[in-house]
């Protein structure tokens, strides 16, 4: 359809005018942010015509390139992702010209918008590609624009470090992705077009290495473990908006090749299932324990994506599982969980990361421990940070609770089955419980720490509400947690044609599972009696207290005649109990210098976590590497004409290889 | 007698006597101190009390603290709805709702946390930490031991499973059905802050967990918090007793005497209990608690390989 190229198109030009206006950002601040919302606006309704089952054509073309034609669709499927890209862009956007004001000193602005949209427009055609060309173009244009954006605040050594942490991790993703689409191209006569693929039939064993393949290329972006080290890096360097883009959308278009590749692959071998359910056991109850360990604000809430992708992986392994012995009740609630965990993730995540911009634009700091009281002078802020916290947690009666029920009912169904389904379901159970108490632990400690008690220093002291720019993206994200959160069956229907191309649609029609969406019909009645019920209580109360003695006086401290601020429990002292417990996973350091003498002056206490598999696993892999690498080192010398030598010789083997 | 309107008797019944059961735990535990005690209705005494009083509000606190006991005693209502009672199913019942009984509870501890938070109490924050760490490992146990249920019930939802239960389900899985019990009554005691995990009597602030984190709270807003507790130790205390009694199938109006009992045995057990030991090291908890998790595994185990 023409709209939705004509948005794309619209995107582009956004991201030439901000490029063109390098000497002006103050042009590209307005004229970037509204091309990209609307570009996004404009792009809209062929999405949402695609997610109600019509399938798009966007273009089909041949071109000069090698391995196939130039093609795009919209299916179902990438209308899923392309929805929630659509919508945290815009509203990203929309932010970012209340963020970037006034101008910041450091970092160019137009520069900055140039590759935001960039970034937008990728991610388009990334989910919209169906050639691994093209697929493989736009996820390293995806990769290279994220990375600048990244690279925003480039005068920090710590930004520069993340950036390169984030390029080098993408790209050893994309290595495997190279080789996952090669391998696919050569299994169907040489092209690269996704619809060839999809009609090969692939030998077990190979269609199990493409799997890994897949794991390993897409996993990194996704942010699995152990591949998620650049995710805690890269989010706390980038400007906030641009965090909530890449961990609310961009680490998604890494589920979705995942689940795209799933249609190349024929019927997958149960063990894909539980490699994708152990993954995400991993990653969901590593995130979050790492998270509980972070006193910046900003890397706590970037394992809480790891965490997230965890989740979703738990749902897909379930929906996997089920495709490998055709059960369709976990076919369905396995994908329905998984993937609408992807767009619930996508609102509340870039929900958090905006809220926590607004505490940094405020504050200055993303440091939890310093900060305090600023519910009360950011309340706008701090109550949408509080929807996006018990929606991250997977509380009822908001969307985070919604998708995990899905996954949970899946896992349910499958404890009466023969064989390891039962095993894989109580397996998804436990974790998702686990999960879900540690969540409750860390944003209890994020909200409580942050927005409750009293200002722990100067800077939360002086914090104000932002601006309503800054302000109306929130509501607008929180309000879409509460709708989703009560819209759950609704959402189950319409996930159906998303699910049939996930299925594939040569195998048998799926049954809508009624008695899921029956439960969660009750659920969203439970809920809605439990806001009446509230509101009725608020009311009994207030008429309750009318006329009688209410008064105000300080909190209750045990007589103690002199409290101050600091004697609050910190995120570090709130969080302690559990580090204490995972100490062997977590290794957290502490430094710690006590006050000595009789007139102690000063002491310090700091803690630090850092990365197990970044420890464990990265840094000796690349340590011996780069000493195997090194003895390479004498042909780097510097003569150019040696250099020139090299070339010859090898074009000369090269043509004796192919002359012989 | 109609199925729903059984299930609405017991559900009042549950809103009635909810109170009760602290006061048989400490009409237990004056008992074997040798005191006479307080009377037996005393929390309904001290609940209408409260609810005639003005309030005070700590200065620091926002609209967080005063809207938690409310959505606290919401959630409460709404997962005693989802609580099968006396062998009939809950009022609301369907496929996977135990998942939101617990995460009801979940949602109950959020705000009762973040309003300790609110009062920049440092008391309260210690007992809030704490108790997000027990309860973060308490949720498994419960939610894998109800699970268990499931499985070797054939069953979806935590009605189902208890309605279906017979002499027969005892009689096969009998020793995995005895290690939920177990595994529940941990969670039963640690979701209601008894001894060994919490002592509820104890009058220093910092070896509280639960009672310290409504320190700030008086008036009505504490006569709500305490009819929430009451409700669960009611809600925590049924899935304990529900799994003994669901197999007694005779007429309706002996289970509800037989649950009541029930009820009010574990009561008495409790104030045993509390009578004859002394509270866990707060280091020693976890243990505990990553035991009963453990314990609902094994009791999976034994069902998925001894009930085909």
């Amino acid at each position: 359809m023409l709209l939705f190229l004509l948005a794309l198109g619209f995107l582009f030009l956004g991201a030439l005018v901000s490029l063109i206006s390098w000497r002006h950002p103050a042009w590209a601040r307005i004229f970037a942010p509204v091309t990209v919302i609307l570009g996004s606006l404009l792009a809209l309704p062929p999405v949402l015509s695609a997610l109600l089952g019509k399938e798009i054509p966007l273009l089909e073309l041949p071109w000069s390139l090698p391995f196939g034609s130039l093609t795009m669709r919209l299916d179902p499927l990438s209308a899923l992702f392309a929805l929630p890209i659509l919508v945290v862009s815009a509203l990203a956007a929309l932010y970012g010209i209340g963020y970037f004001s006034p101008i910041p000193k450091r970092g160019n602005l137009s520069l900055y918008w140039f590759n935001f949209s960039t970034l937008v427009v990728s991610m388009l055609v990334v989910i919209t590609a169906r050639n691994g060309l093209l697929f493989l173009l736009a996820w390293e244009l995806m990769s290279l624009s994220s990375f600048f954006l990244v690279l925003f605040e480039k005068d920090d050594a710590m930004v520069r470090r993340a950036g390169w942490t984030y390029l080098i991790a993408t790209h050893i993703g994309t290595a495997f992705l190279l080789v996952f689409f090669l391998l696919l191209g050569a299994r169907s006569g040489g092209t690269l077009d996704f619809g060839a693929f999809t009609g090969s039939a692939l030998l077990p064993g190979t269609a199990g290495v493409a799997f890994l393949l897949a794991m390993v290329g897409f996993g990194t972006k996704a942010g699995f473990m152990p591949l998620h080290v650049w995710l805690p890096e890269a989010h706390p360097a980038a400007p906030s908006n641009v965090s909530a883009l890449m961990s609310g959308v961009m680490i998604k278009t890494g589920i979705y090749g995942l689940v795209r590749s799933l249609t190349f692959l024929g019927t997958p071998a149960p063990w894909w299932g539980w490699v994708l359910l152990a993954v995400g056991a991993f990653s969901g109850v590593l995130g979050v324990l790492f998270a509980l360990a972070q006193h910046d604000l900003k890397r706590l809430l970037a394992y809480h994506s790891v965490e997230n992708i965890g989740i979703i992986a738990l749902g897909l392994g379930l929906g996997v599982f089920g495709l490998s012995c055709h059960n369709p009740l976990l076919i369905y609630l396995g994908f329905a969980g998984g993937l609408f965990h992807v767009v619930n993730h996508a609102l509340f995540k870039s929900l958090l990361f905006l809220g926590a911009g607004s505490v940094l634009h405020s504050t200055g700091t993303r440091e939890i421990d310093i900060l305090g009281g600023l519910l009360k002078r950011m309340p706008t802020t701090g109550t949408t940070f509080l929807i996006g916290s018990v929606a991250i947690c997977g509380l009822p009666p908001l969307n985070g609770f919604a998708s995990e029920f899905m996954i949970y009912l899946a896992s349910l169904g499958s404890l009466s089955m023969k064989g390891g389904a039962s095993t894989a379901g109580f397996l998804v159970i436990g974790s998702l419980a686990l999960i879900g108490g540690l969540a409750v632990a860390c944003f209890t400690k994020a909200f409580g720490v942050i927005f409750l008690g009293e200002p722990r220093s100067e800077e939360a002291e002086g914090a104000h509400e932002t601006g309503k720019l800054m302000g109306f993206p929130l509501l607008v994200l929180a309000g879409f947690c509460a709708i989703l959160g009560l819209t759950g069956p609704l959402v189950l229907k319409a996930l159906a044609p998303v699910i049939a191309v996930v299925a594939g649609s040569g195998r048998e029609a799926l049954p809508f599972p009624y008695e899921g969406a029956a439960a969660l019909w009750k659920i969203t009645g439970a809920s809605l009696a439990g806001a009446l019920l509230l509101a009725l209580l608020l009311f009994i109360r207030s008429r309750l207290m009318a006329g009688r003695n209410v008064t105000a006086a300080p909190t209750w401290d045990c007589g103690y005649i002199a409290p101050t601020a600091k004697m609050q429990y910190t995120a570090s002292s709130f969080a302690d109990p559990i580090t204490r417990l995972f100490r062997p996973l977590l290794r957290t350091r502490k430094r710690f210098t006590p006050p000595s003498g009789l007139f102690p002056s000063s002491s310090s206490f700091s803690t630090e976590t850092s990365d197990l598999s970044r420890d464990w696993l990265f840094e000796p892999m690349f340590g011996s590497i780069e000493r195997f690498l090194s003895r390479f080192r004498r042909i780097q010398h510097g003569r150019l004409n040696l250099y020139i030598l090299c070339i010859l010789l090898t074009l000369v083997a090269l043509l004796l290889w192919k002359l012989r | 007698m109609k199925s729903w309107l059984f299930s609405l008797v017991m559900l009042v019944l549950g809103f009635i006597g909810a109170p009760l059961l602290p006061g048989i735990i400490n009409k237990t535990k004056a008992f074997f101190a040798g005191r006479k005690g307080q009377p037996l209705l005393q929390t309904y005494r001290d609940l209408a009390k409260l609810l005639r009083k003005g309030a005070v509000y700590s200065s620091t606190t926002t609209w967080i603290f005063r809207s938690a006991p409310l959505i606290g005693l919401v959630c409460s209502f709404a997962a005693m709805v989802l609580l099968p009672m006396a062998g009939g199913s809950g009022l609301l019942s369907f496929a996977g709702d135990l998942i939101l009984f617990s995460y009801f509870l979940g949602l109950m501890r959020f705000f009762t946390v973040v309003a300790a938070l609110d009062t920049g109490s440092s008391f309260e924050g210690m007992g809030a930490s704490r108790e997000v760490l027990f309860s973060a490992l308490t949720e498994p146990a419960m939610i894998l031991g109800l699970a268990t249920l499931l499985r070797a019930t054939g069953s979806l939802s935590l009605s189902g499973t208890y309605v279906k239960m017979t002499v027969e389900s005892w009689r096969v899985a009998g020793p995995a059905f005895a290690l939920v019990l177990f595994a529940l009554l941990i969670v039963y005691l640690t979701e209601n802050s008894r001894i060994p995990i919490d002592d509820p009597d104890t009058h220093l602030e910092l070896t509280m967990i639960h009672e310290v984190m409504v320190l700030d709270y008086s008036g009505p807003d504490l006569a709500f918090v305490f009819y929430s507790s009451s409700l669960k130790l009611w809600l925590t205390g049924s899935l304990v007793v529900n799994l003994l009694l669901s197999p007694l199938k005779t007429t309706p109006l002996l289970t509800v005497f037989a649950f009541l009992g029930g009820m009010a045995l574990l009561a008495v057990i409790v104030g045993v209990l509390e009578s004859a030991m002394a509270r866990l090291s707060l280091l020693k908890v976890p243990q505990l608690l990553l035991g009963a998790t453990t314990i609902s595994l094994l009791a999976f185990t034994l069902v998925v390989r001894f009930l085909p």
